[in-house]
């Protein structure tokens, strides 16, 4: 390999995992995937990590893996066959496995490929965009910012409030996600200020803050606010 | 005398069926369903689907601009592929952020097995894919679809509407076999 240093970097660091790597250098050394030659193989694919480290390319700890795998399998390789063994019992080729899981890897490296093509396609496709309507004025989808506004609102108020101070275990952020989505699920939609309002200290304010955010970006509630600096409506889509 | 029981919706002409479901595709601003045409319009399902039809047909005779496409399970008004420099340049936008090959993987091992976790993600492509998760989430190209009744209830991850509109795809049976991806030449 010629070039810069950089040049190689870009081209080194661009294997999606230890698979595609491995797809790669079994290409490259023109070898049969049906019958790898598992020694030259695990050389070539050692050496390549050491280049990325030597080129200062994080390694992730799957290529080690894969890396461990390979020297197994080529241990494997190298013990004779068990001389008791009966004839019939079947003899398991070492690479088997790594075989089946580089075919099934590469089946969805290529449907990737193909969703890009589609994506690229569409990208050439334009809709005109919504229509002012009452359906998407009345309530405009709030962005996280105005959860936080509405929030530090709720947290100055509180600290206003004198509470009494009594020790209590505090809520786990998994309850608080599961007591908030059965309070989706069963009210259809909840509204934040109420919710918050709910919580006795700060630590809970702030967990309830966050299990928002987590049940906004996971599941399918949304958003919304009527007014500026109103109060925001979670709703299940 | 004779009365003539008072029918709730007046007869259309095909003509007057076609113009409408035109109308309605034009404002709405995703793709909107043979069903709910129908339901608007007090029409037949399959006297809605004619007028789609045809009106994809009059499109395309007229070498127009414009298309009449299925897609995401419902039917868009939308610009010709031939035409997009021209429209780039008048709306001013840039192609926007691909996705990278880890995500795109990502998004066909979960297109194609659906419902499916984290780790058995893992298995198929060999590494971590958590920041590829938490990338198609934020553009919700996928969502989570529930916990797999095993031992630690993982999230399973489905594809979204979303993800079918910007792949173009009319529904999920529209992907490509999987097997078809085999490759068999060495």
């Amino acid at each position: 390999m010629r070039g810069s240093t950089d040049e190689l970097k870009i081209k080194i660091g661009d294997f999606a995992g230890p698979l595609d790597l491995l797809l790669f250098l079994i290409k490259q050394e023109q070898a049969n995937i049906f019958d790898i030659p598992i020694a030259r193989i695990t050389e070539k694919y050692l050496e390549y990590i050491r280049l990325m480290k030597r080129l200062d390319i994080s390694v992730a700890a799957d290529f080690l893996v894969m890396a461990a795998t390979l020297i197994e399998v080529k241990s494997k390789m190298l013990l004779p066959r068990d001389p008791t063994a009966s004839e019939d019992e079947e003899f398991e080729d070492p690479r088997q496995e790594l075989v089946d899981r580089l075919l099934e890897y590469e089946k969805f490296k290529t449907a990737a490929g193909v969703l890009y093509e589609r994506s690229t396609i569409e990208q050439a496709i334009f809709t005109r965009g919504p229509i002012e309507s009452d359906d998407n004025n009345a309530e405009i989808n709030a962005s996280v910012f105005d959860l936080l506004t509405v929030f530090q609102q709720i947290v100055a108020r509180h600290v206003d409030e004198v509470k009494m101070e009594i020790e209590r275990e505090e809520i786990s952020l998994a309850d608080m996600m599961r007591a908030l989505k059965k309070r989706i699920i069963e009210t259809g939609e909840l509204s934040l200020l109420k919710f918050f309002e709910e919580m006795h200290s700060k630590r809970e304010l702030v967990t309830a803050f966050i299990a928002i955010l987590e049940i906004v970006r996971t599941e399918g509630v949304r958003l919304l606010q009527s007014n500026t600096f109103g109060d925001i409506i979670l709703k299940k889509v | 005398m004779n009365f003539e029981a008072a029918a709730p919706q007046k007869t259309r002409t095909p003509a007057e069926i076609v113009a409408l479901v035109e109308a309605l595709i034009f404002v709405a601003d995703e793709p909107i369903t043979t069903k709910l045409l129908a339901d608007i319009l007090e029409e037949e399902r399959e006297s809605v689907q004619a007028a789609v039809e045809e009106l994809t047909r009059e499109y395309e005779s007229r070498e127009s601009g414009l298309q009449i496409r299925e897609i995401a399970g419902g039917w868009q008004l939308a610009t010709r592929t031939e035409f997009h420099e021209e429209v780039r340049r008048f709306l001013k936008t840039r192609p926007s952020a691909k996705l990278s090959l880890a995500s795109l993987e990502t998004l066909a091992v979960i297109a194609y097995k659906q419902p499916v976790t984290v780790p058995e993600i893992l298995d198929i492509r060999g590494v971590q894919s958590a920041t590829s998760i938490k990338t198609l989430l934020d553009k919700r190209l996928i969502v989570a679809k529930g916990r797999k009744e095993t031992v630690g209830r993982p999230m399973q991850y489905g594809t979204s509407k979303d993800f079918l509109i910007q792949f173009g795809l009319k529904d999920l049976s529209e992907l490509p076999s999987i097997e078809d991806f085999e490759d068999l030449v060495q």
